[in-house]
């Protein structure tokens, strides 16, 4: 990773009484895939739209490319591309003349057709804008941010209502931008999203930066040690609270025992057999970028979309339960 | 300022334009109905008489007794004879509020026999749009007989009977061309603007062209143009209606053009201004109404102001369109160019604040 591209330094922005932002820091490096996560409110919008240069601060430094984006807007315009949220063009436009558009404004002679193959858009090429699905519009939306080969993009929300094929389409797209060497500033609701794509996540809540790494540094940091999770008779957990040294729980009816090694997988199975109570499944279970999220902003947002059942390692044993 | 910027945001606002149907029934066929609907109501007064009042200075002499049995043939014409005594026709006109009278001359019949050219006079109330029409072409038409019969003779030299009016006389329909092209240079303009402002801020279409190196200043430009476009487009369908329809006789000029380019500055500029200040939708098209309506009533774009009862007329005044369609009545109609320029400097005045101020009110950007 090269140089710092975005250095945000005590970020503040308020609406009235409301600090939406609250004196955030965070640095991304050249060619580096930057994960914004955070529920609904709490202020990633707003700090994107800081750095593209459309929104006043309040207070705090902020640079993009070595530029101030509030007030050398006009040169940064040209070195970073932008999907805002609920991307929205002129209605009766379509895409190629959308494209064209952004062409002649721009200075460029993009190749439409190439630009919309590129986000799979092109048997709409010729469809008015106020005619395409959601997903379709929003890959209109990345093709424009293409247009003008931009080094650096801010992505708010890029696949949020797109079906599981568009989203990997589009996550073709960024990773091929990646690898061409361009910085991605993305937010997302997608747990998955971020835990694929991003070199390194942060996590904002009320306005403030909770969490900041690599996502395995973000789960080392803040999540729980890896447990043992047995399906079978709650008297399980009951047995074992008595008899094993960790931390034992009871989530969803499961039994949850906490274990350090692999020497403890085997030491809690035999103390599970010897009580001769009867279970059905046992896994290894460990914390993901989801769970570190609902621990650390303490709520799921409506909008988020977990991977519930990537939670689960793969079973390591399977049984019939005893009668 | 870039123009392949303001071509480019040109061509989007043109496509959605076109491709809107609203806009473009605003622009071009709205006035055509209208220009076919007053013209028709207004101008097809075949069965009505006017009443003509004749001052036959020549001492009731044959060839003046046979020219007003020849306007009462007409059929158009009640003829009323008015004493030489009274003097001035015209002020006995309007001291009695007749509107039409004609006074033939001393010497009318020894001119004619020595065919020495003579007139008549006519006068008429310009603002009885449509009387006045009809009196002119009577008159017209009666004159032109005789000057037949004239050239009928076998005198070498043709003697002609020379028609002068009071003050010149008009269609209604002279008047409705350009009143009606000021109605377009407002109604879609203002109301496309309007409403487009409000809209693209909901549709956050403004924060998305602040995303690019387009500015205000191209971005107003281009929707300028678009109107200009817009109005020469329907000037031209309305001068061609009015001609093949209503046989007006109004032709632009140089001064019409300088019209038609500063109105759509004017009421571009205007909807803007109305659309930003506006807080939502429904509050910008209420104001637009508010302010879009009675200029299209009072400032004489259907009915000269003239006709106007005073205190309307006083209200006329602080209409920019007032100006727009005075001016183009005085140059396409009167050809009074002294007064057309009054009031071109009027509007490119008017145009000039309320585009400063709209680029000033106006902000893509959110706080
Ligand atoms: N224009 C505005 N005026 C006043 N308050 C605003 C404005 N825009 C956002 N807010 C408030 O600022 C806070 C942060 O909003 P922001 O849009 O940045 O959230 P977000 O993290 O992008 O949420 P989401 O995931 O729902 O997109 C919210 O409480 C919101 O209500
Ligand atoms: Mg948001």
């Amino acid at each position: 990773m090269g140089d710092s591209v975005i250095e945000v330094q005590g970020l503040v922005k308020r609406y009235g009484p409301l600090a939406a932002v609250d004196g955030i820091d965070l640095e991304v490096r050249s060619g580096e895939v930057f994960a914004f996560l955070g529920p609904n409110g709490a202020g990633k919008t707003t700090t994107v739209e800081v750095l593209e240069g459309i929104r006043p601060r309040s207070a705090g430094s902020v640079r993009v490319l070595g530029h101030d984006p509030w007030k050398d807007r006009a040169k940064l315009q040209r070195r970073v591309g932008v999907i805002p949220q609920d991307f929205t063009f002129f209605d009766k436009i379509t895409p190629v003349e959308s494209i064209q558009f952004y062409g002649r404004l721009f200075d460029k002679r993009p190749d439409p057709t190439r630009l919309l193959r590129e986000v799979e858009l092109e048997e709409k090429a010729d469809d008015a804008f106020e005619k395409l699905s959601g997903g379709q519009k929003q890959k209109l939306g990345l093709a424009l941010a293409l247009v003008n080969d931009p080094e650096v993009l801010f992505l708010d929300e890029p696949t949020t209502g797109l079906d599981p094929q568009a989203r990997r389409a589009i996550w073709d797209v960024m990773r091929a931008l990646r690898r061409g060497g361009r910085t991605i500033f993305l937010t997302t609701h997608y747990l998955e999203e971020a835990e694929t794509l991003a070199d390194r996540v942060g996590i904002i809540d009320h306005g403030k930066i909770v969490a900041l790494g690599t996502p395995e540094e973000i789960i080392t940091r803040f999540g729980r040690r890896p447990r043992l999770r047995i399906e079978g008779s709650p008297a399980i957990a009951e047995r074992l609270r008595g008899e094993w040294s960790g931390e034992v729980q009871v989530e969803d009816g499961r039994t949850l025992v906490e274990i350090r090694t692999k020497e403890d997988v085997l030491a809690v199975l035999q103390l599970v057999e010897r009580s001769g109570l009867p279970w059905s499944e046992v896994a290894t279970q460990k914390d993901t970028l989801e769970d570190v999220f609902i621990r650390l902003v303490g709520r799921m947002s409506e909008g988020t979309v977990g991977t519930k059942d990537r939670r689960a390692g793969p079973p390591v044993a399977r049984v019939k339960g005893v009668p | 300022m870039r123009p392949i910027r303001v071509w480019a945001y040109f061509l989007v606002f043109a496509r959605t334009y076109m491709r809107n149907r609203v806009g473009l029934f605003f622009s071009l066929v709205f006035p055509i109905i209208l220009i076919l609907l007053f013209g028709a109501i207004f101008s097809n007064t075949g069965s009505v008489t006017v009443d003509l009042y004749v001052q036959d200075l020549d001492g009731g002499s044959a060839l003046s007794h046979s020219f007003i049995s020849a306007l009462n043939a007409t059929g158009v014409f009640s003829v009323h004879l008015v004493s030489p005594s009274v003097g001035n026709l015209s002020s006995w006109l309007s001291t009695n509020g007749y509107t039409t009278g004609l006074v033939i001359p001393l010497g009318f019949q020894s001119s004619y026999i020595s065919h020495v050219p003579v007139r008549v006079v006519l006068y008429t109330d310009p603002a009885q749009t449509s009387t006045a029409g009809i009196a002119q072409s009577a008159v017209n038409g009666v004159v032109s007989e005789f000057n037949l019969q004239a050239t009928g003779q076998s005198a070498p030299e043709v003697g002609v009977v020379g028609l002068n009016v009071g003050s010149h006389t008009y269609q209604y329909v002279d008047y409705l061309v350009p009143g009606l092209i000021g109605f377009s240079i407002l109604v879609a303009p203002m109301f496309s603007m309007v409403n487009l402002s409000s809209q693209y801020k909901k549709a956050k279409l403004f924060r998305q062209l602040s995303l690019t190196p387009l500015t205000r200043g191209e971005w107003l430009l281009a929707s300028i143009l678009w109107f200009i476009v817009m109005v020469f487009a329907s000037t031209l369908v309305m001068l061609a209606v009015g001609r093949g329809a209503f046989h007006s006789t109004v032709e632009p000029d140089a001064l019409t053009f300088a019209f038609l380019l500063a109105g759509p500055v004017l009421f571009v500029s205007l909807g803007l201004l109305l659309g930003t200040v506006s807080k939502t939708p429904e509050s910008a098209a209420v104001v637009g109404n508010l302010v879009t309506f009675p200029m299209m009533f009072l400032s004489g774009t259907f009915f000269p102001v003239s006709l106007f009862p005073d205190y309307l007329q006083k209200v006329a005044l602080v209409l920019p369109l007032y100006y727009v369609v005075d001016g183009l009545n005085n140059t396409m109609v009167f050809q009074h160019t002294s007064a057309a320029l009054v009031d071109l400097a009027v509007v490119l005045a008017l145009a000039a604040i309320f585009f400063l101020a709209a680029i000033r009110a106006f902000r893509w950007q959110e706080q």
